[in-house]
């Protein structure tokens, strides 16, 4: 998984894929990042994502409860209309804001 | 009944096998010539059957999950089935947002996308003998017929 910290700022590179599978290595390693680098903005990058299902979910509203914690925020680039669908049915949309393109 | 198929895997519950279980069902469902959201929609009903039974099913032990998948017509039924320890109120553990797991970051979102992808969700489950989801799809519903314009 590729991750990358920039002053208080995490992106997530999630996955092709992200399920149950993937979902539990992003949720370690992310947790490490966050405690380690006095993270308090989490971004997802979807720009890859072509699956996600409720576990993928589960991991946005495990990373919202930490930042939310610590005062931060946490959003979404980069998501396909499939993608959308899924974040909007689920209802994070709710604590996470979507960022679209510029174009 | 004419138009039928059928097909039965039987996988060892890894949480990687996951991918390849809904692969195979998108796969199978092909014959049907379904749209892609149809596809998306199958894979993640899928996905979530199946996680279900190696989290909450198998509680990440290894042991096998049944998957019988039958086209019939323009109907896709799914069957995922696991041995594990069942469900004690299948109607909570269908609510939103409900989960056992809250630690492991589960969202509980698991049955919700399961009814809100596929038409119909059955779940019978009993304690210590395991559960089985049943799913059903139409196929093409809401596909319009394709009409050249007049010139």
């Amino acid at each position: 998984m590729k991750y990358q910290v920039q002053e208080n700022y995490l992106t997530i590179f999630l996955p092709g894929e992200l399920d149950h599978h993937n979902a539990e290595e992003i949720r370690k390693e992310s947790d490490h990042l966050i405690e380690h680098n006095h993270i308090r903005y989490v971004i997802f990058d979807f720009a890859d994502t072509k699956f996600c299902d409720s576990s993928g979910i589960g991991v946005i509203m495990g990373r919202y409860r930490k930042i939310y914690m610590l005062g931060g925020e946490v959003c979404a680039v980069h998501t396909s209309e499939r993608i959308r669908k899924i974040l909007t049915m689920s209802g994070v949309t709710k604590i996470m804001q979507i960022y679209e393109e510029e174009k | 009944m004419e138009n039928t198929n059928e097909m039965q895997i039987i996988f060892d519950s890894y949480s990687s096998n996951e991918s390849f279980a809904r692969v195979a069902v998108a796969a199978f469902m092909t014959s049907l010539n379904p749209t892609v959201e149809e596809v998306a929609d199958v894979k993640t009903a899928v996905s979530e059957a199946v996680t279900n039974a190696v989290i909450h099913g198998y509680e990440c032990r290894v042991e096998k999950i049944f998957l019988r998948c039958t086209t019939c017509e323009d109907t896709l039924e799914i069957e995922v089935e696991d041995h594990g320890k069942g469900i004690e109120d299948v109607t909570k553990a269908m609510e939103p947002l409900f989960t056992t797991r809250p630690e492991l970051d589960r969202s509980g979102m698991g049955f919700s996308f399961m009814t809100a992808f596929m038409d119909q969700v059955e779940v019978s489950s009993e304690p210590g003998k395991g559960t089985i989801v049943k799913m059903k799809k139409t196929i093409g519903k809401g596909r319009k017929i394709w009409t050249t314009q007049s010139l």
